[in-house]
């Protein structure tokens, strides 16, 4: 037997019996962030690819979305700081080893990014609409004029976005359950995902949605792989890994893993929208929400699950 | 249901008594004598003290900030009790001044609409109850009738009352709860005794020998030290312990015996080292009385006989003969120091004594060393009222060699009996809460039922105060002056306690307490100095210091009077016995009617789904006087039972899990205990650190955390010899439900 | 100049002396603790081994939460020692999240706070406050570029061993076993 304690009662809040420093804020905003990222990734792919006329939902509808995520993930990192009044302090420095930094820095770039996207179809999408000011006029069409240059800036940081919110995580090789490279393109594929499921939600384009159930299906199963992969990684890894795998092969996690994020969150709504796409008559929003709530589920479960797998005691 | 005389108080209903506390801060009056060595301004000021945490009184500075306020507490470099390391409570001394469940101006008991409260009173009140109280006393009964119970450095002046009033009823627990036995089995064997701190030289040891004994976790600062050093100079340690003790995993040789029977395993180490001659000869024949008679007694005692009691290998026992030997003169077979455990304890501590006379370790460099302290001179005071009984007379024709007062006994005698003459009436307890401390809860209670006065004096609301007619709040050791601490060692040292900052709330040094009661009751001739600096200042001087000299040293090495720290070699020796020699057989024991060698008898064993409690220290906690210090508290807030993985599994328990115990008597714990599954205890015996389960709802922090080991020992296997409390004969078993609460009325 | 610390395991008897020295030299809040005691045992009754660890903050050569921290507040100081500057702090939580040793906690402040070695004292010429106390003497500090330091030559006469060697932090709190 081995019995390995702490004899001089420490109990730290947010640290012991197990830590627990990071509770809704970090995953609602790896989440939105994620979801943010695939909107806008769609938004500013198929934007250069000249399909702004055949996918208007991809490319102007959903992306206003986007920026009241990414205020909301803002929002919730804020609340998430244990020091607020000193948070300007982000902002200050740019260190590329730390992923915190890279997140405040590529969020303040793809929020006003976002912001201007939207802003730029505003007038297309309400033709009542009216700035009442020469100035924002002029913006406006100076904003329109730069969509392209837009687009490739946003299609770059959209992937930044994604990564990150996955290596935010994986940076930590103190959490076993983290320490894997696969978090990253897990992440951005289940933000993708997301992303994916918003379209489907809100378009009444056939064209678009049969693209958008393709593309889901696709990215449900490298996502699955990715799944599997980890797994596979885990258990070919050190013990401490291993461990952090049986938080999820039997351990606490297990039931909520499986069923939420892989069944409901993937494989339920992959079979539905096959159906769909075979003709079958399923009303769309049902996969679509489902792949939404499993992106959530998946952050939530990965950072809390990361949080309770350690090296010692 | 029995309606009861006293009634257990808790705060909740303590009653405001006006006036009182308003003016006690003005009322202080000896506020100025201590003022005048606090400066005016405080830069980080040191002031010397001796820590009081526990028994072991090291010395050390108290550093306070700007404002007066103490920081904290470190050790003096000079002092050879603590070489200038304080152990954590030492360190954590602090929160014993912080913890703001103090007790914090007197308290009067007195009856309210049918009852029966606290009241708040000034100390003039609370003297002028006492002082009544104990004249009524002295007139039915005598002076006699009224006993001490002190632990602690307070007892000094509250003695000196009491002897001026006229009784010799001085006791603590420390000697029939704790290291009697030893004392008495070493005095029978070298005619001197073992002392505090132990004369033991570990320092330069070879072979350190623990029967049960687990330095380290028992945090006796300077043997923790001296430990410590053995190892780094690869000394051989031995540890004789059912449980895998701190000391044992530390050890060469651990022998995982069977609970109960460690004299087996001493005799047969005896008969080991006799039959195979590793005994010192020279040693033995010089010294020693009774060789031959010890050789033919203990020729039963085989280690193969001792295989089938003790279940320790005959060739771990003769290997660690052979250890011992090797080591000789430079071994220490350690007396221990919390040793009455099965009723036989003196005898196995005779045992331990002729182990080390057999190899030669009294009073040789790496054995036992003769220590010196000062001879300090009391302060002239009229001579005491010479006492026309003792607690003696209480018991007959027994305990003739119990050499101080047993608490103990003090307690039983204080339940009338028709057999009894002086039955005692009177209690004053300072320091000790002999609700957590004497064994046998309801024999303590029962007594405390019969008394006409309870005062009780202390720093915390322990579960005592809760029964006393009068509380007066101590303050602590950070805030006040005592007697110089003067305690043998190699060396004697002298080290001084001075107030580092000024008494919090409305409570008073002891010295101050006795003399003020003193003066109440016509005795003030007795302390006759005008303040304690006067009293310290004419002591110290005549040794040669000052306290001027001593508030700038804290600590003063004497040089001692005689050159005889360890024997001459060949050197001839006169022993304080009534042979002159070392004792292997006891003239002494023989003379009042016992085994003058140690034989071995068994003690009862657990029934089934029962296991022997036992219990012992944590280095962070002091008895049960810790466990509301903030700062320990915050290391160990409770205590857990340790169970071994095998009895888990036959129990179902989980780590962590609260169960309730149950003893032989069947009296279940008051509060459940935490499981601790561990390989590091035998599957027949349980283990938990005593000194938790506080009752008391005043001790905010202590109240409810873990169990009490106290309330589960009913069963006292007593030492004829000593009169000794034996209290590892005593078995629990697990409650996993929460008991029914049964209504106790007390 | 590179500090460290040495714990010889074979003399620490937990007393945890050294947490409660901390906590009041460093008048660190109420519940909380810079440093801690461990003890492992391992084996089956009666053929057992225990080993007990004062632990804190590894000061890391290669500290992640010095990687990590998006401000620059954790940052190495003099010696190699791993500071927090509370100014530049922002709580964010990442350098407690990335410590395999779980050193660091948030201070109810906001910032975050762990073991200094206590700097202060050092910078005075002093032992850091749990050395100091360790009634065991069992806890050596020093300068490991100095080959007559203390806990130099400690690493070099005994056996010793840095916790979670894999996580590749370059951990400077040494046991001695």
């Amino acid at each position: 037997m081995k019995e390995e304690l702490i004899i001089s009662g420490r109990m730290n809040p947010k640290i012991d019996p197990e830590l627990a420093i990071w509770h809704w804020e970090i995953p609602f905003y790896l989440f939105v962030g994620g979801l943010a990222a695939g909107i806008l990734f769609f938004a500013s792919f198929y934007y250069l690819r000249g399909k702004e006329n055949e996918m208007p939902n991809t490319i102007k509808w959903a992306p206003i979305l986007a920026p009241i995520l990414l205020v909301a993930g803002l929002g919730a990192l804020f609340l998430d700081l244990n020091h607020k009044l000193y948070f300007w302090q982000l902002y200050t420095i740019i260190k590329l080893q730390s992923p915190m930094s890279w997140g405040a820095w590529t969020l303040l770039v793809i929020t006003p990014l976002s912001m201007l996207w939207c802003f730029s179809y505003l007038g297309e999408l309400f033709p009542k609409w009216n700035w009442k000011s020469q100035m924002l006029s002029k913006l406006e069409n100076y904003v329109i004029k730069k969509r392209r240059i837009i687009a490739w800036v946003m299609v770059f940081f959209s992937v930044i976005l994604g990564i990150y919110t996955g290596i935010l995580l994986s940076a930590f090789n103190a959490r076993p359950l983290w320490n894997t490279s696969i978090l990253g393109p897990l992440f951005l594929t289940s933000g993708l995902s997301a992303g994916a499921a918003f379209i489907l939600l809100i378009s009444k384009n056939k064209y678009e949605k049969q693209l958008f159930r393709k593309i889901d299906l696709i990215i449900i199963a490298v996502e699955l792989f990715f799944i599997i992969h980890m797994f596979m990684g885990f258990l070919a890894s050190t013990q401490v890994q291993i461990e952090a795998a049986q938080l999820f092969l039997g351990g606490d996690f297990t039931l909520p893993f499986w069923v939420f994020v892989v069944f409901l969150g993937m494989i339920v709504p992959a079979l539905l929208e096959y159906l769909e796409m075979k003709g079958q008559k399923i009303p769309s929003y049902i996969p679509a929400v489902l792949v939404i709530f499993g992106s959530l589920m998946l952050r939530f479960i990965i950072v809390n699950a990361g949080q309770v797998s350690r090296y010692l005691y | 249901m029995r309606t009861s005389r006293r009634n257990f108080i808790k705060i909740s209903s303590i009653g405001v008594g006006g006036a009182a506390v308003a003016g006690a801060a003005v009322n202080w009056t000896s506020g100025q004598i201590i003022n005048e060595v606090i400066p005016k301004s405080f830069q980080y000021k040191k002031t010397s003290t001796y820590c009081e945490v526990c028994f072991w009184k090291c010395a050390g500075w108290v550093t306070t900030n700007e404002n007066g306020e103490v920081w904290k507490v470190e050790g003096h470099q000079d002092d050879p009790h603590c070489h200038g390391r304080l152990c954590p409570r030492g360190t954590g001394g602090v929160g014993m001044y912080y913890d703001e469940d103090r007790l914090k101006t007197p308290l009067i008991r007195r009856t309210k609409n049918g009852k029966q409260v606290y009241e708040e009173a000034s100390w003039e009140d609370a003297f002028a109850y006492i002082a009544n109280k104990l004249e009524l006393i002295k007139e039915k009964y005598g002076p006699e009738c009224v006993a001490l119970f002190t632990h602690g450095s307070g007892g000094k002046f509250l003695g000196q009352f009491l002897k001026a009033y006229g009784s010799n009823n001085i006791t603590a627990p420390s000697f029939a709860q704790c290291r009697g036995p030893r004392e008495v089995a070493f005095l029978s064997t070298f005619g001197e005794l073992v002392l505090s701190p132990e004369r033991t030289d570990i320092r330069d040891t070879k072979c350190l020998v623990l029967i049960g004994s687990h330095i380290g976790e028992n945090m006796h600062n300077g043997q923790v030290q001296e430990m410590s050093q053995a190892i780094d100079n690869g000394a051989t340690i031995i540890t004789v312990d059912p449980r895998f003790s701190t000391a044992a995993s530390k050890s060469k040789h651990w022998l995982p015996i069977k609970p109960a029977t460690d004299l087996a395993l001493l005799l047969a180490w005896i008969n080991v080292i006799i039959n195979e001659g590793w005994f010192d000869k020279e040693y033995v024949e010089k010294y020693c009385f009774g060789f031959e008679e010890l050789k033919a007694h203990v020729q039963q005692y085989t280690p193969e006989w001792a295989y089938g009691i003790t279940t320790i290998e005959p060739q771990v026992i003769r290997d660690t003969a052979k250890e011992m030997a090797k080591a000789s003169p430079a071994v220490i077979i350690h007396p221990g120091r919390h040793v009455t455990w099965y009723g036989d304890d003196t005898q196995r501590l005779r045992a331990v004594a002729i182990l080390n006379a057999l190899l030669g370790s009294w009073g040789r460099r790496g054995g036992f060393y003769n220590p010196e302290k000062v001879s300090l001179p009391e302060f002239p005071h009229p001579p005491f009222p010479k006492p026309e009984k003792t607690w003696k007379d209480s018991f007959p024709d027994q305990f003739n060699l119990a050499y101080e007062v047993l608490s103990s006994g003090i307690c039983e005698a204080s339940i009338p009996s028709p057999e009894r003459d002086c039955s005692f009436k009177g209690w004053i307890v300072n320091g000790t809460n002999l609700i957590q401390t004497l064994p046998n809860q309801q024999q303590t209670l029962d007594a405390i039922q019969n008394l006409e006065l309870l005062v009780v004096i202390d720093t915390m609301p322990m579960e005592i105060t809760g029964y006393a007619d009068v509380v007066l709040p101590e303050c602590t050791y950070l805030e006040r002056y005592d007697a110089i601490r003067n305690s043998p060692h190699r060396e004697p040292y002298l080290a001084l306690r001075m107030p580092a900052t000024q008494p919090k709330y409305n409570s008073k040094p002891d010295w101050w307490i006795a003399k003020k009661l003193a003066e109440k009751m016509g005795l003030g001739a007795y302390f006759g100095w005008k303040n304690i600096e006067e009293m310290l200042d004419w002591q110290l001087k005549k040794v040669g210091s000052s306290l001027k000299e001593m508030q700038k040293l804290g600590v003063k090495k004497m040089n001692r009077e005689y050159d005889d720290l360890y024997f001459a070699k060949g050197e001839e020796i006169e022993f304080n016995t009534n042979t002159g020699k070392i004792e292997l057989f006891s003239t002494e024991l023989q003379a009042e009617g016992f085994d003058p060698m140690p034989k071995y008898t068994p003690h009862p064993e657990p029934q089934e789904g029962f296991y022997r409690l036992n219990y012992g220290r944590a280095p962070m906690h002091t008895f049960s006087r810790t466990s509301n210090n903030p700062n320990l508290h915050a290391l160990m807030p409770e205590n857990a039972l340790w169970v071994n993985p095998k009895v888990a599994r036959q129990w179902g328990l989980k780590n962590g899990q609260e169960i309730w115990l149950k003893n032989q008597d069947g009296k279940v714990s008051d509060f459940p205990i935490k499981v601790r599954i561990t390989e590091r205890i035998r599957w027949d015996s349980v283990y938990m650190v005593h000194g938790f389960g506080h009752k008391e709802q005043r001790l905010s922090r202590a109240n409810g955390k873990g169990a009490s080991d106290t309330q589960m020992i009913t069963n006292v296997m007593m030492d004829p010899i000593m009169g000794g409390t034996g209290m590892r004969g005593n078995f629990v078993t697990f409650l996993i439900e929460k008991p029914e609460k049964e209504e106790v009325t007390l | 100049m590179r500090y460290a610390m040495a714990i010889d395991t074979r003399k620490c008897v937990g007393c945890s002396d050294c947490v409660v020295a901390c906590q009041i030299e460093n008048k660190v809040p109420e519940g909380f603790c810079r440093d801690w005691v461990v003890e492992a045992t391992s084996g089956t009754y009666p053929k057992l081994e225990l080993e007990i660890r004062s632990e804190r903050c590894n000061q890391c050569g290669n500290a992640p939460c010095v990687r990590c921290c998006p401000t620059g507040s954790s940052h190495y100081a003099e010696g190699g020692i791993v500071l927090v500057d509370p100014d530049k702090c922002i709580g964010c939580g990442a350098c407690i999240a990335s410590c395999p040793y779980d050193a660091r906690y948030v201070h109810p402040e906001g910032y975050v706070d762990k073991c200094t070695f206590c700097i202060q004292r050092v910078r005075k010429g002093q032992q850091p406050a749990c050395v100091e106390v360790c009634p065991t003497k069992c806890m050596y500090f020093g300068d490991l570029d100095d080959p007559n330091s203390e806990v130099a030559i400690k690493l070099k006469e005994r056996k010793h061993k840095t916790l979670i060697p894999e996580a590749g932090t370059d951990p400077h709190l040494y046991f001695l076993i």
